[in-house]
């Protein structure tokens, strides 16, 4: 299992062809309190870097990429009532959604945590 | 490179953690701990922001030449209260709006302006009326708001718990003369307080130095004074934008829509009778909130636009204001919002949408 991240705040955890996706807790920070995630539908695909869901803070709405190209298998709808979980737990609870891959080789070309601390410091 | 400008309160904010952002052209502080609970905690005990970055001025001109531009009536202002006014241009579009004062007895009036207009604001009245109208620059200006903060404030200050609401004064705290109103821009009770700028931080030090009291950003602002259904400049309205469309008539003094001698009087109250096509309302919705700019659709027709939009933390959803067809200016009138290409649910709701809190006496 090894965990990646895009140069625009999203996490990525694989475990054989399925990847689990978030926004890091940099991200969570610097969005401050989370208040709504629209997420998309199991069954949908995307291409790398596609919009693929929005975070609303009480400050703004951002837009959420897929850090990888493949379909939706599941998303986590614990964030429709309780959406402070992206702030509470960037990178475990407040997971947004996961993704059968169909390239992995994608995922060669993301940062890896020390390559990410540096991004953001 | 513009330089921003700072506060005299600027080393605090950054001692105190802030977030700090550009705002009409200073560094203010956005957020300490974090909107909500910033938002949260003025709505339950007191919040103090700093709002020095708003035009204060002295003027002690001919106030029948002032009264020309603006909707109050000030020959019924009285030593010792304060009004919420329009400044005008010709056609009734609104330039700003701001509190008029007479804190200091029969010595002129105390004018508060927002800070993105202030230098457009003192330019035009000083043309229009030949001054004297003495820019403060060196005052801070600081807001308490809250439930609490009349207890704290009233401890600190004496004679301040006497005020209410919309009425104003020249007190002193530790040997510093301030100017106080009870008034602000959260829906709550409490002050705003103009303080020599070389004491600001000193005394705001004092109010923090109350548990109840904590600094509050621009961020909770916001959403703060839009559960209250107070207009933000520039958003909710504008100089396109004429009082009978911003539902902002209550500001025009009645002997002044009876004399119609107010600018652009006769467009409109001949809106205001007819009733203009667009009308500022409130909305609220389910899920993601809309923001300003978005659309709003009724039966597939664009009928109007949000100017201002956000969460409510005390409603614990989205809330908003936008113009629209003043047909459908009607309280839970279902409409549309388009939100990225999606159109969402939404209704037409009374303002404020957090009941206000104001002290008006016993």
């Amino acid at each position: 299992m090894s965990v990646k991240f895009t140069k625009d705040h999203e996490w990525v955890k694989v475990e054989g062809d399925e990847a689990t996706v978030g926004i890091t807790a940099y991200a969570a920070e610097q969005l401050g309190d989370v208040v709504f995630v629209e997420l998309p539908e199991v069954g949908a695909s995307f291409g790398q870097g596609d919009e693929m869901a929005v975070v609303e803070s009480v400050k703004a709405a951002s837009e959420v990429y897929a850090p990888v190209s493949g379909e939706v298998t599941a998303v986590n709808g614990d964030l429709e009532g309780e959406p402070q979980k992206v702030n509470e737990s960037p990178d475990g609870a407040g997971w947004f959604v996961k993704l059968k891959l169909s390239d992995k080789s994608q995922l060669d070309a993301l940062m890896d945590e020390a390559a990410y601390k540096a991004h953001i410091s | 490179m513009t330089d921003t400008l700072r506060t005299p309160l600027y080393d605090l904010h950054v001692e105190l953690g802030a977030k700090i952002v550009p705002f009409a052209g200073y560094d203010m502080p956005l957020q300490y701990e974090g909107i909500m609970a910033e938002h949260n905690h003025t709505r339950d005990a007191a919040g103090l922001f700093d709002v020095s970055h708003m035009g204060q001025a002295h003027y002690t001109g001919d106030e029948a030449a002032l009264e020309k531009l603006i909707t109050a009536d000030l020959s019924a202002l009285a030593p010792g209260e304060q009004r919420y006014t329009l400044l005008l241009n010709d056609q009734g579009g609104i330039m700003d709006d701001l509190m008029v004062s007479r804190p200091f007895g029969d010595d002129g009036l105390f004018l508060v302006v927002n800070a993105a207009m202030k230098a457009n604001d003192f330019a035009h009245i000083e043309a229009k009326t030949g001054g004297p109208l003495n820019v403060i620059e060196d005052r801070a200006l600081v807001a308490l708001q809250g439930p609490q903060a009349a207890d704290v404030f009233s401890a600190m200050v004496p004679g301040a718990g006497d005020l209410v609401f919309m009425q104003c004064g020249v007190f002193e705290l530790d040997g510093v003369e301030i100017y106080v109103s009870r008034s602000g821009y959260t829906g709550e009770d409490g002050y705003e307080i103009s303080i020599p700028a070389g004491q600001a931080e000193a005394i705001v030090r004092k109010l923090l130095s109350d548990g109840r009291v904590k600094p509050i950003g621009l961020g909770a602002r916001d959403s703060l004074r839009l559960e209250a259904g107070l207009c933000l400049y520039g958003h909710d309205m504008d100089e396109t934008k004429t009082p009978a469309e911003a539902t902002l008539m209550w500001a025009v003094a009645k002997p002044r829509r009876e004399r119609m001698d107010f600018p652009g009087a006769a467009r409109v109250m001949q809106m205001f009778a007819d009733k203009p096509a667009r009308k500022r309302v409130g909305f609220v919705m389910d899920g993601a909130p809309a923001r300003e700019g978005a659309e709003i659709i009724k039966d597939g027709k664009t009928v109007g636009v949000v100017t201002s939009g956000g969460f409510g933390p005390t409603v614990g959803g989205p809330v908003g204001m936008a113009y629209v067809d003043t047909g459908l200016a009607v309280p839970d009138t279902e409409i549309e919002i388009l939100l990225r290409g999606k159109a969402r649910p939404a209704r037409i709701a009374k303002m404020p949408f957090v009941e206000q809190r104001y002290y008006r006496g016993n």
